[in-house]
């Protein structure tokens, strides 16, 4: 089997890449999904509040998923469902497996990477205790409410305050359950103000930051947790714990890029975003293998992971026409003071010299400057009235007037 | 007099709006004219979107996921929700297909977020 | 009429039936549990120690070397996974080097093969993640990983087949001596004219109910961490200079590729107690920087705690009693009673034979077990002929271990099956990778639920009461 290009994972960034692809000219496109259907994480998501930067409205998970599956059908563009990457390698060969046709080698000039990411679960941030049933993630608990259509629990404490723990706060209310208690380790939410407000607010939920869980008690199913204020150092402070009796623990504790098959293909991975280095045109290491959406780094809304796809798109088949400059100077992008991290990592000029950067925050700040400078000068300076890890920064840079020199580095910080 | 503290979520500043009734309603917190709006808002008439599933039969999903096609009272989320539980729907469901018309003569269509086809 | 009634479906409950099938007796293993290997055999080391620690002369140290032996035509014939890796114990300063020879030397006395000791550029060499302040180590060649659920459950599957009964669900509640034993469960009762106490943690209830001879067993948690796969910090089982409470924090690689690392010590009251504790997993990663200092801790996938059956005795309990003859207790079988195991079936059969239980050999007895195929493991040309043959295996319900539906239902349709969430997860990894069954156990319940026919609220994780779904999101009108 060959192709021109193969995407891999059928959520909102692998539809908009492949969409995006084939706009420009690209015919033999093959996107591959694991899961029955396409639409990824969004198909649970039964929430509104997306689409408001790129449709101007707010849309429902499944509704922003149908819009661009349905172009994707109107296009014509070849789809598999029910089917499994398990190997990638750096000539892009793509190693297949489902039930129709069994295990195969597919061909392709491109490949994108568009797999999402996982939750971190309990063992990743290592909570003592038992190990009973009614432990979920949150995204796990979403998609037995949504759609498989049964419930988790009846009395829930949850652990983290980002934004799927606050929308399943809400959503186990509405189904009936009890709420009991949002429990966030750091002093401020990663998760919206609005989901703060219309999840916990409106229905009374106490949301205790500085908080976490220490102990999970129960030796069949949660009986109940122990839950401790921290220290800055994010020790439990003793003589502050609280005993909530409870039948389920829901953990929001972070989302990882998910990069195994990644990996697999030789691509290298940045530890400040748990996903590959990217360049301009979203570019892996390895030629010819693209990469989009919350593989690359977590996003907070799917517009800004449906606009990163489309650039990918644009660029796999810019590479599989022979057109995508590889000559010209490149620029490093820098995380400096305040910045986690900035994507893309790698800016080649000649092919855009317009780049959005993407970046996040490593605290609250208010009333502070993002500054971008190239070496030592200052090209942009953006103010803010508050900026929060929670939320995904971007900065659009014009190159066309700046004189660039290879390896010139762009520094992106927070001046207070 | 009463007051009320409110955030607002017009922006993610998230302003901590303190609203105070007595003859007029007073709004301070705010930093700009967004966060005066959305506090009257919230006192006189709060509403919100609301999304949930209901039943689905012959379909491979068990439930469909649906919206209000506009806002509804804050109060009748409950009411809504209730309602909706004991509706059961047929596939094949197209998107925005509407499900109850009207739900609770609030003047709100409740629509399917999503297409599901029907059991071969 | 049983010949022999054994007590307990955990490693030696397992053994022992395996070892009694090949003779024509009648057999049956009574489990409280609602599967075989679900209390100190899912959670331990998961070691086959060598040999040279259990003190000369003791039945541990006899056993343990005897049982190593036994491991590579056990693990061949039952399809389980085992590899002789070797086995480190580092030595940081001189105090260390005494012990090091010490337990060389009582290594050599019980008859343990291949032990040297190795110089400070030997180690590093083997093992460059190591801290560099070590000295010197003991290399045990005949050191190995297991699975010891994985290897528990497939000789339950070959006694099974091999005419063994086992009834799941079944608590022993009273044993009385007749002219034979009436062994009393709470629904039904059990004659047999031999009873094999293996009940591990409970071994000093059920003896009480027959014999005057009290023991008391201790149970002694271990709290562990289990690394991602990604993480390859050692090559062996790396060990610490063994202490009063045992044979310390070890840092070893699973039989799965996965990193364990563990365990503590600290004597209990509560024999449920498998909780974690926070000052446990804090002493187990503080010690265990002294063998790596560079132990990636977020990259853990999960943290468990098993209990040690132990008893003041320093040695295993494996005999008859002596005021009750038939009734044999295999008691305070804690370290190295994973590696001991084989060994100690044979052991207890000499025991049986002793008291006179007469022994003929089946002449169709099947030595081979026919383990679940490890779709992952195929090559590119076999895994498109099974899926062929069964298009399930076409479909990867877990991801992170890559394990298909065809390996699911196989493991719940097998003799003895899974019938819970980690009984699947114990037979075929599903949901024993990095996401912990985030993304498959939705699907491993659907499974169940197909498989089983019973509704998915039904399905439970692991022990009675354990359930996952508490039922639908609406009341569906039929």
């Amino acid at each position: 089997m060959q192709y021109d290009l193969v995407v891999i994972g059928g959520g909102p960034a692998g539809l908009a890449a492949a969409i995006e692809a084939k706009e420009n000219g690209i015919d033999k496109i093959l996107l591959i999904e694991r899961d029955r259907e396409l639409g990824g994480i969004l198909q649970q998501c039964i929430h509104n509040g997306f689409g408001l930067h790129i449709f101007k409205q707010q849309l429902t998970g499944p509704e922003y998923a149908e819009r661009f599956i349905n172009i994707l059908k109107e296009k014509n563009i070849e789809y598999i469902t029910n089917t499994m990457v398990l190997d990638i390698t750096d000539k892009k060969e793509v190693y297949i497996l489902n039930e129709k046709l069994g295990y195969k080698k597919i061909n392709a000039k491109a490949v994108i990477l568009a797999m999402g990411c996982r939750e971190r679960t309990r063992g990743a941030i290592s909570i003592p205790g038992f190990r009973p049933s009614g432990i979920f993630t949150a995204g796990t608990a979403q998609r037995f409410l949504n759609i498989e259509g049964y419930m988790v629990g009846k009395k829930v404490v949850i652990l983290g305050s980002g934004d799927i723990g606050l929308i399943m706060a809400r959503r186990l209310t509405l189904e009936g359950a009890k709420v009991i208690a949002v429990v966030e380790i750091m002093p401020y939410s990663t998760g919206l103000t609005r989901n703060i407000v219309q999840c916990l607010k409106d229905f009374n939920i106490p949301l205790l930051f500085e908080h976490t869980v220490i102990d999970i008690k129960g030796k069949s199913r949660v009986e109940g947790v122990v839950v401790a204020k921290v220290d800055e150092n994010k020790n439990p402070i003793k003589g502050t714990e609280i005993y909530y009796e409870c039948d389920t623990l829901l953990l929001s504790v972070g989302l990882i890029p998910e990069n195994e098959l990644s990996k697999k293909a030789g691509v290298i991975i940045d530890k400040r975003t748990s996903g590959p280095f990217v360049t301009e045109s979203m570019e892996t290491n390895i030629e010819g293998i693209f990469a989009c959406g919350n593989v690359v780094h977590v996003h907070d809304l799917v517009d800004y992971v449906t606009l990163e796809a489309k650039r990918a798109g644009k660029a796999a088949a810019k590479y599989i026409k022979g057109t995508l400059r590889r000559d010209g100077v490149k620029i490093i992008t820098i995380n400096g003071k305040g910045i986690r991290y900035v994507v893309p990592q790698i800016i080649n000029i000649n092919n855009s010299k317009e780049v959005t950067l993407f970046f996040r925050v490593d605290n609250i700040y208010k009333d502070c400057k993002l500054e971008v400078r190239l070496n030592e000068k200052v090209i942009k300076s953006i103010k803010k009235d508050k900026v929060t890890p929670g939320e995904m920064e971007t900065i659009n840079i014009d190159f066309s007037k700046l004189d660039i020199k290879q390896d010139d580095k762009l520094f992106v910080e927070v001046k207070e | 007099m009463e007051k009320i503290n409110l955030i607002c979520i017009e922006c993610p500043m998230g302003c901590n709006l303190e609203v105070i009734k007595h003859k007029d309603i007073e709004v301070k917190g705010n930093k700009c004219k967004r966060g005066k709006d959305y506090a009257l808002k919230e006192i006189e008439n709060p509403k919100r979107v609301l999304t949930t599933t209901v039943i689905l039969k012959n379909s491979y999903l068990k439930r469909l996921p649906v919206r209000s096609e506009g806002e509804i009272p804050k109060s009748l989320l409950f009411e809504c929700i209730d309602y909706l539980n004991k509706i059961e729907v047929e596939a094949p469901v197209k998107m925005g297909q509407v499900i109850v018309e009207n739900i609770l003569n609030t003047g709100i269509n409740i629509i399917a977020s999503r297409s599901a086809e029907k059991l071969p | 009429m049983y010949d022999v009634l054994i007590i307990g479906a955990g490693i030696i409950g397992t053994s022992i039936a395996r070892e009694l099938s090949k003779y024509n007796l009648k057999v049956c293993v009574l489990e409280k549990d609602n599967d075989v290997a679900n209390g100190t055999t899912k959670a331990n080391s998961a070691i086959i120690h060598a040999g040279y620690d259990a003190k000369n002369g003791t039945l541990k140290a006899r056993l343990n070397v005897l049982g190593n032996q036994m491991f590579d035509k056990l693990c061949r014939d039952l399809d389980v996974p085992f590899k002789r890796i070797g086995s480190l114990v580092l030595a940081f300063d001189d105090n260390d080097l005494n012990t090091l020879h010490k337990l060389y030397d009582n290594g050599i006395k019980n008859g343990v093969k291949d032990l040297y000791i190795l110089s400070k550029e030997e180690v590093i060499n083997i093992e460059p993640n190591v801290n560099k302040t070590v000295k010197a180590a003991l290399y045990a060649k005949t050191a190995g990983i297991i699975g010891p659920f994985e290897m528990a459950i497939a000789l339950a599957e070959n006694a099974y087949e091999n005419g063994v009964e086992f009834r799941l669900n079944s608590e022993v509640i009273d044993i009385k001596k007749e002219d034979v034993y009436v062994v009393y469960t709470k629904n039904e009762k059990f004659k047999a004219r031999y009873v094999v106490n293996c009940a591990g943690l409970y071994a000093d209830k059920i003896n009480d109910m027959v014999s005057k001879n009290r023991f008391k067993i201790i149970p002694r948690r271990g709290e562990y961490y289990l690394l991602d796969k990604s993480v390859k910090l050692v090559n062996h089982i790396i060990f610490q200079c063994p202490t009063k409470l045992g044979k310390g924090v070890l840092i070893t690689p699973t039989v799965h590729g996965n990193t364990l690392i563990g365990p503590n010590a600290e004597d209990l009251e509560d024999k449920e107690a498998i909780n974690t504790t926070r000052e446990g997993l804090r002493f187990v990663l503080d010690t265990a920087k002294k063998s790596v200092e560079d132990i990636p801790i977020g990259m853990s996938i999960t943290n468990f705690a098993g209990l040690r059956a132990r008893t003041e005795l320093d040695d295993f309990i494996i005999k008859e009693a002596e005021d009750s003859k038939g009734f044999i207790n295999v008691a305070g079988i804690e370290s190295p009673g994973l590696s001991a195991a084989p060994a100690i079936a044979l052991y207890v059969l000499d025991i049986l034979k002793s008291s006179g239980l007469e022994f003929v050999r089946k002449n169709n007895f099947k030595n081979k077990r026919k383990g679940i195929i490890k779709f992952s493991d195929l090559s590119f040309e076999e895994k498109n002929e099974l899926i062929k043959k069964d298009s399930r295996y076409g479909r990867i319900i877990c991801r992170c271990e890559e394990i298909t539906e065809g390996e699911i239902v196989d493991a719940i349709r097998r003799p003895l099956g899974a019938t819970t969430l980690d009984g699947v997860k114990r037979r075929v990894r599903a949901g024993m990778g990095r996401c912990q069954g985030g993304f498959c156990s939705p699907r491993v319940m659907e499974i169940l639920s197909r498989e089983l026919k019973v509704k998915m609220e039904d399905i439970i994780k692991d022990h009675e009461g354990s359930y996952i779904l508490t039922g639908p999101t609406k009341k569906e009108v039929d």
